[in-house]
C-alpha cells in the first residue's frame, strides 16, 4: 500500500474487509489485512486465503489503532482478516460513551 | 468521506429495521438506501448543481439528504416560512437546482428556468419505484455536504458551508455505530432547515435508531406520538419543552414510560422550565447541547449526570451549572477570548471560540472565519467556570433568538423604517419565558403621527415572517446613540427592562 489519505476507503485483498482512513502517518504505510497488503477500492482481490495467523476479523463500525496512535481506521465492511501495520496487529479502540445530543 | 457511507453501513447491518417513519408511512434502512440511489440518478440526470428541499419534515427529507450525497451535490434545506421574495433570492444562489417541495408550491415554482421542481409525493413514489444505482458516491472529504442559510446581522442571508469531512467527523466522533436497540426510536420535531434536524437524521441513521418525524410541532401531538410509538429519545428546543411541560402538568398522567432521554438546545433554557421538566419526568435523563450551524451542531453537552449533580447540590456554584451548556465534546476545544483575540481566565466573559474537525466556519462565497490557529470565533458571548462548564451570554452581534429561530434586529428595523409613522427605531431581544427571547421595538414617531402598535406589527407581518413582528412596542422621543452615531442597544434594553419592572 502506498500513501494513505484521510477520508478515503481501502479494501482487503483477501477478505471482505473495507476500512476508511481516519488518520494515517505520512509517507509509505505497510497496511495489511488477513496477512496481505491492502488495496485501493476497485482493485482486483488476489483470491488468496486469509493467513490463519492474521485472522482476528474486523467488526463494522469499530475503530482500529496502533499502540502509538499513528494510525486509525474505521471498519465500514466486516471481514475475516485482521488489520496490521507491518507485522503488528492493530487493536480495537475503546469507544467512550457520550450522552446523545441530537 | 461521504454521508452515504454511514447509510451504507447501517443498511448492510440492519436492512430490515425501520429507518424513518412519518405517520403510517415508513422506510426500512434497505429501502432508504435504494431510494437514495434512484433519487441520486434523477438528480444527476437533471444537471442540477444543488439538491434543495422546501418542505416540512417528510420521508423525502432523508431520501433527499442521502441522494444529494450520492450524487455529489450539496443538500440545501430551505426554510418553508420564507416569503416569496426571500425565497427567490436564495434560489438564485443555488440554481441550477433540483427542488423537492410540497404539492401546493410545486406548480408555482415549476416555472423557474433554473430549477427542476418535483412535488414531494412524486419524488417519493419515483425514488421507491426504481432499482437503486450502480455508480458509487464520491469519497472526497472537501465536497460540500450541506448548505444552510442563516440570517446574518446585515445584508441578505448567507449560506453556511458544511463539507463532507465536517458532518462525517461529527457523527463518527459523537455516535457509536449501531448502538441503538431495535426498539429505540427518536422523535424529531425540529424543522429540516435547522442543523439539529439534519444532525438528528444522520446520528440516528448511524446508531441504527428509528426516526419518528413530527412535521408540525404541538405539545399534545408530541406527547401522544411519544406514547404510541414508544419513543425513547427526543431533541427539543426550549420553547417546545416549555409547552410539553405545560401540557403534562395539566393532564392526569405525566407518564412517558419509554422516554429515556431528552436533549435540548437551540436557545436559552429558562431555569424554571428545566426544573419542572426534571420533576415531572424523573425517569427521563436530560442533556443540554450547545452548537452552531457552522460547527455541524453540538460543541458542548451538559449530560444527565451533570443535570442531577447540579439540581441536587447545596453549592450555588454547582447548582448554577443547570443553566450552563456543559463541557466540550472530547473532539472539540473551547476557548473564551477577549476583543484582541487573547484567551481569558475562568470566570471572565468573552467570545466563545471553537476548534475541531467538525468546525466549518465557512460561508458560501465569503471564505472561512476560522483563524490560522484553527479556532472559529462564534460571535457568541460566554464564560467558563473553574471546572470548564460553559455559560452563554447571548449573541455578540445582538441577534435575537426567538424560539430557536435567529433573527436580525437590523432586518426588522429596516422594515419598520419604511412605515410613514416611524422616524427612528431600535429592535432588541428581551427575555421571555416562553420564547427565550421576544422581539421588542422602541419607536420614535414621525411628526403628526399617533402611536399605533398593532398597525406597525401588521406592517412587519406583511413583509417578513410573522415571528418577526415585535411583541412589545414602546414609544420614545429619541434613541440613545454614541458620539460616532452607533445605536446603544444595551441602553435600549435597559429602558425596556425598567419599563417591564415598573408596576
Amino acid at each position: 500500500m502506498a500513501q494513505l489519505k484521510a477520508g478515503t476507503r481501502i479494501q482487503s485483498a483477501v477478505c471482505a474487509t473495507e476500512v476508511m482512513v481516519i488518520q494515517a502517518p505520512e509517507g509509505e504505510v505497510d497496511l495489511r489485512c488477513g496477512g496481505a497488503p491492502m488495496l485501493e477500492i476497485g482493485a482486483e482481490k488476489s483470491g488468496d486465503p486469509v493467513d490463519p495467523a492474521a485472522a482476528a476479523g474486523t467488526q463494522i463500525g469499530k475503530r482500529y489503532v496502533d499502540a502509538d496512535g499513528t494510525i486509525e481506521l474505521l471498519c465500514t465492511k466486516p471481514g475475516e482478516g485482521g488489520l496490521a501495520l507491518g507485522d503488528t496487529a492493530l487493536v480495537l479502540k475503546e469507544a467512550k460513551p457520550l450522552p446523545a445530543s441530537d | 468521506m461521504n454521508l452515504m457511507m454511514l447509510l451504507e453501513m447501517a443498511a448492510s447491518s440492519f436492512p430490515e429495521r425501520i429507518a424513518v417513519q412519518n405517520g403510517e408511512d415508513r422506510l426500512t434502512f434497505a429501502e432508504l438506501f435504494s431510494a437514495a440511489g434512484v433519487a441520486a440518478e434523477e438528480i444527476a440526470r437533471s444537471g442540477a448543481k444543488h439538491a434543495a428541499v422546501l418542505d416540512v419534515s417528510s420521508l423525502a427529507l432523508p431520501v433527499g439528504l442521502f441522494a444529494a450525497a450520492w450524487a455529489g451535490v450539496p443538500f440545501v434545506p430551505l426554510n418553508y416560512r420564507l416569503t416569496d421574495a426571500e425565497l427567490d433570492q436564495l434560489l438564485g444562489q443555488i440554481e441550477p437546482a433540483y427542488l423537492i417541495t410540497d404539492s401546493e408550491r410545486a406548480p408555482t415554482l415549476g416555472s423557474r428556468a433554473g430549477a427542476t421542481v418535483i412535488a414531494r409525493e412524486d419524488f417519493l413514489a419515483r425514488s421507491r419505484g426504481g432499482a437503486g444505482r450502480e455508480t458509487t458516491w464520491p469519497m472526497e472529504p472537501e465536497d460540500i455536504a450541506i448548505l444552510l442559510f442563516t440570517s446574518g446581522t446585515t445584508g441578505p442571508p448567507k449560506a453556511a458551508v458544511l463539507r463532507q469531512k465536517h458532518v462525517v467527523s461529527y457523527i463518527l466522533g459523537a455516535v457509536e455505530f449501531g448502538a441503538a436497540a431495535e426498539s429505540d426510536a427518536a422523535l424529531v420535531s425540529v424543522p429540516p432547515y435547522h442543523i439539529a434536524g439534519i444532525s438528528a437524521l444522520a446520528s440516528s441513521i448511524y446508531s441504527g435508531r428509528r426516526i419518528v418525524q413530527l412535521p408540525n410541532f404541538d405539545a399534545e401531538t408530541w406527547i401522544a406520538l411519544a406514547r404510541r410509538e414508544g419513543v425513547t429519545y427526543a431533541f427539543v428546543v426550549p420553547t417546545m419543552l416549555q409547552r410539553i411541560v405545560d401540557v403534562l402538568e395539566g393532564s392526569a398522567s405525566a407518564d412517558l414510560p419509554h422516554l429515556r432521554a431528552i436533549s435540548y438546545g437551540g436557545g436559552k433554557m429558562p431555569l424554571p422550565v428545566i426544573e419542572r421538566a426534571m420533576r415531572l419526568l424523573p425517569d427521563t435523563t436530560f442533556t443540554n447541547a450547545y452548537g452552531l450551524t457552522e460547527t455541524s451542531a453540538t460543541l458542548t453537552v451538559l449530560g444527565p449526570d451533570d443535570h442531577r449533580a447540579a439540581a441536587g447540590s447545596p453549592d450555588p456554584a454547582v447548582r448554577r451549572r443547570l443553566t450552563s451548556v456543559g463541557r466540550p465534546l472530547p473532539t472539540v476545544e473551547i476557548e473564551i477570548r477577549d476583543e484582541e483575540g487573547k484567551p481569558v481566565a475562568a470566570g471572565v466573559r468573552g467570545e466563545i471560540c471553537a476548534r475541531g474537525e467538525q468546525v466549518s466556519g465557512e460561508y458560501l462565497g465569503k471564505g472561512t472565519r476560522v483563524g490560522s490557529d484553527g479556532f472559529f470565533p462564534t460571535r457568541d458571548g460566554g464564560w467558563l467556570d473553574e471546572e470548564g462548564y460553559l455559560f452563554l451570554e447571548g449573541r455578540i452581534d445582538d441577534i435575537i433568538v426567538r424560539g430557536g429561530e435567529n433573527m436580525s434586529p437590523g432586518e426588522i428595523e429596516d422594515v419598520l423604517l419604511e412605515h410613514e409613522a416611524v422616524a427612528d427605531v431600535a429592535v432588541v431581544g428581551v427575555p421571555d419565558e416562553q420564547w427565550g427571547e421576544a422581539v421588542a421595538a422602541v419607536v420614535v414617531l414621525a411628526p403628526g403621527h399617533e402611536p399605533d402598535p398593532e398597525a406597525l406589527r401588521e406592517f412587519v407581518r406583511q413583509r417578513l415572517r410573522s415571528s418577526r413582528a415585535p411583541e412589545r412596542i414602546e414609544f420614545r422621543d429619541e434613541l440613545p446613540y454614541n458620539e460616532t452615531g452607533k445605536l446603544l442597544r444595551r441602553e435600549v434594553r435597559a429602558w425596556l427592562e425598567d419599563a417591564a419592572a415598573a408596576p
